[in-house]
């Protein structure tokens, strides 16, 4: 007996919510056979702003978190994707993806979470420093997350370009908005269903459907964005995004890897949505063997 | 019941003890006021009616007369950056505090409300009552904000609560007097219009929803049923009384669709902050934020703006 088709809704991810768009538009990617994959959120300029107010609210508790507590989260979000392995290999192969390539794929997704998941509470003693200066002060400096941030990923490569741009900004204590591939979301909406149920706390990512035109810019002149991630390729869409992001001086982050690579994942990634503070400490001695340091 | 103070007009206290409110009618008009579409400039020139309807308000235990004077730095200027402000309309304080608040505000033209009454829970024998509302008044408050006892009004002593508002009234000299009922403890939208019916005869300027202290506070279920009772006694007394939903509401979506309920149920009058107020303390930076969205275009950032 055939069966009615059901044709999966991906909604959007606001605060550990699944909305729709506040627009109420559609639209449905068509695979290679022309065929439509899926009804996909078009996202308007009020769902950044609702994401942004989502990322805002969740960015004091989770920057605050212990590092370690963060760390055993972002394993979590491995574990659970490890769960839905089959999943993301469907869906992948429904986005053009051949078998072989989307099981890589999703391996290498599960693999970088778990390494950025061991980097959560050790880039603070790699990345701060004490530093040597000629007046009696300790002088060190410590990095801090930059706040919220707001990142376009990539058109390909749609799984593994997501966790790779994410999983740093998060490992880093950022929380953020990201915008989805916009020719092949189904897997960062099904991301955000792993994200959901793996003890992130909510809105500490966000994830918006849509065409990067319509929410790029939104994004980057958005004065509660302290930083952008841009993945794509495309060097005008780039362009627009550093000159909105003149307005509150963001940093404007520029990634474009391969990120299949196995390689393609450092420690730099996670210090670039990170500030550094330096704090100058007065000290009755300095240099010598009896210095109290 | 005998020596009851009837002081806005004819009133018979069991007429209103039967008043039914249709709920499901209520929850069906409320859905309608939030589908308006309002075009951006009435948005702009409602936004800034709205600051100058508000009361900003600091009502905690840790208030000290430092966080009162930064306050009532901020109700003078609200965001410099942006010229052609409205002031809001009062601070509202507890009593020890309006002393600092008035030298705080001199020649300011913002009024300086205090809360009375063993606010929030007005749970507190009369004649303390009477002491707590007349500190208030020679410290020099120009509105006194007065809690109703929801307990007697509970238990059914609906005369009892008319005549601590009429006596409260009395003390107020010049200071016109909102009386909060709490409807988040009332239970029912029935008690809510019951309640809203004493404290406007008994002598009430204005009716408030909250303390701000319950959850949940100035619902729009509520304040359109608050809304109502002032409707039916300007109807039948041709005077007007003035509305103040307080507590919940810290978005200008929402403030807005307040505003256009006001409109539509009580006309245009009822727009100015002699007649409608709302008792907020983060209201005013969001309505700040999406003011400064109009003129710029791009969404705002709370770092940009002063603290609440």
């Amino acid at each position: 007996m055939s069966r009615l088709e059901v044709l999966k809704t991906y909604k959007i991810y606001i605060g550990g919510q699944f909305p729709r768009t506040e627009s109420g538009r559609y639209y449905s990617p068509l695979d290679k056979k022309g065929k439509p994959i899926g009804n996909i959120c078009l996202s308007s300029r009020k769902d950044v702003r609702n994401a942004v107010v989502a990322a805002r609210k969740a960015f004091g508790g989770w920057s605050e978190r212990s590092a370690f507590n963060r760390g055993q989260i972002l394993y979590r979000i491995a574990e659970m994707l490890e769960g839905r392995r089959e999943q993301f290999i469907s869906e992948l192969q429904m986005q053009g993806s051949t078998k072989v390539a989307a099981e890589k794929e999703v391996l290498r997704a599960i693999d970088r979470i778990v390494y950025y998941a061991g980097w959560c509470d050790k880039y603070q003693q790699i990345l701060s420093s004490v530093n040597p200066v000629a007046s009696s002060h300790f002088n060190f400096s410590v990095v801090e997350p930059t706040g919220v941030v707001g990142i376009v990923t990539p058109q390909e490569c749609a799984l593994i370009g997501l966790v790779s741009l994410v999983m740093p900004v998060i490992c880093g204590g950022n929380t953020c908005v990201v915008v989805a591939s916009e020719n092949s979301p189904l897997c960062a909406i099904t991301f955000a269903e792993v994200l959901n149920s793996s003890d992130l706390p909510a809105g500490v990512v966000n994830i918006l459907t849509g065409t990067n035109l319509e929410l790029n810019n939104v994004l980057a002149t958005h004065m509660d964005v302290n930083a952008m991630v841009y993945g794509g390729k495309d060097q005008e869409a780039l362009k627009s995004i550093q000159e909105s992001s003149v307005l509150n001086v963001k940093r404007v982050i520029s990634q474009v890897k391969d990120w299949m690579e196995s390689n393609a994942q450092d420690l730099y990634l996670i210090s670039d949505t990170q500030e550094v503070k330096t704090t100058w400490h007065p000290i009755e001695n300095i240099g010598g063997a009896s210095s109290s340091y | 019941m005998k020596d009851k103070k009837i002081r806005n007009g004819n009133f018979n206290l069991e007429s209103i003890t039967h008043v039914a409110v249709d709920k499901v009618g209520v929850e069906e008009r409320v859905a309608r006021f939030q589908t308006r579409s309002i075009k951006n400039e009435a948005k702009l020139q409602g936004l800034k009616m709205v600051l100058s309807m508000i009361d900003l308000t600091t009502l905690e235990g840790k208030d000290t007369p430092g966080k009162v004077r930064q306050m009532c730095y901020k109700a003078q200027h609200l965001h410099e950056v942006h010229a052609g402000l409205p002031s809001v309309a009062a601070v509202c304080v507890y009593p020890t505090m309006v002393r600092t608040a008035k030298n705080a505000l001199l020649n300011s033209g913002i009024n300086v409300a205090s809360v009375s009454t063993a606010f929030p829970s007005g749970q507190a024998p009369l004649e303390i009552k009477i002491r707590d509302t007349k500190f208030a008044v020679d410290e020099g408050a120009d509105e006194i904000d007065m809690v109703i006892s929801r307990g007697k009004f509970l238990s059914g002593e609906h005369a009892y609560v008319f005549d601590e508002i009429a006596t409260i009234k009395d003390l107020c000299g010049n200071a016109r007097l909102k009386v909060i009922l709490e409807t988040g403890e009332l239970a029912t939208l029935d008690n809510v219009r019951r309640a809203s019916d004493i404290a406007i005869y008994a002598g009430a300027d204005f009716i408030k929803t909250s303390t701000g202290k319950i959850q949940p506070a100035a619902t729009m279920q509520v304040t359109y049923t608050m809304l109502m009772a002032i409707k039916d006694y300007f109807d039948a007394t041709g005077k007007m009384i003035g509305m103040k939903p307080a507590g919940g509401i810290s978005t200008s979506k929402l403030a807005l669709h307040n505003l256009v309920m006001v409109k539509e149920v009580l006309g245009n009058k009822w727009l100015s902050n002699e007649w409608f107020r709302f008792g907020a303390s983060s209201l005013a930076n969001d309505v700040l934020m999406q003011i400064m969205k109009s003129e710029t275009g791009v969404y705002q950032s709370s770092d940009y703006f002063s603290i609440d």
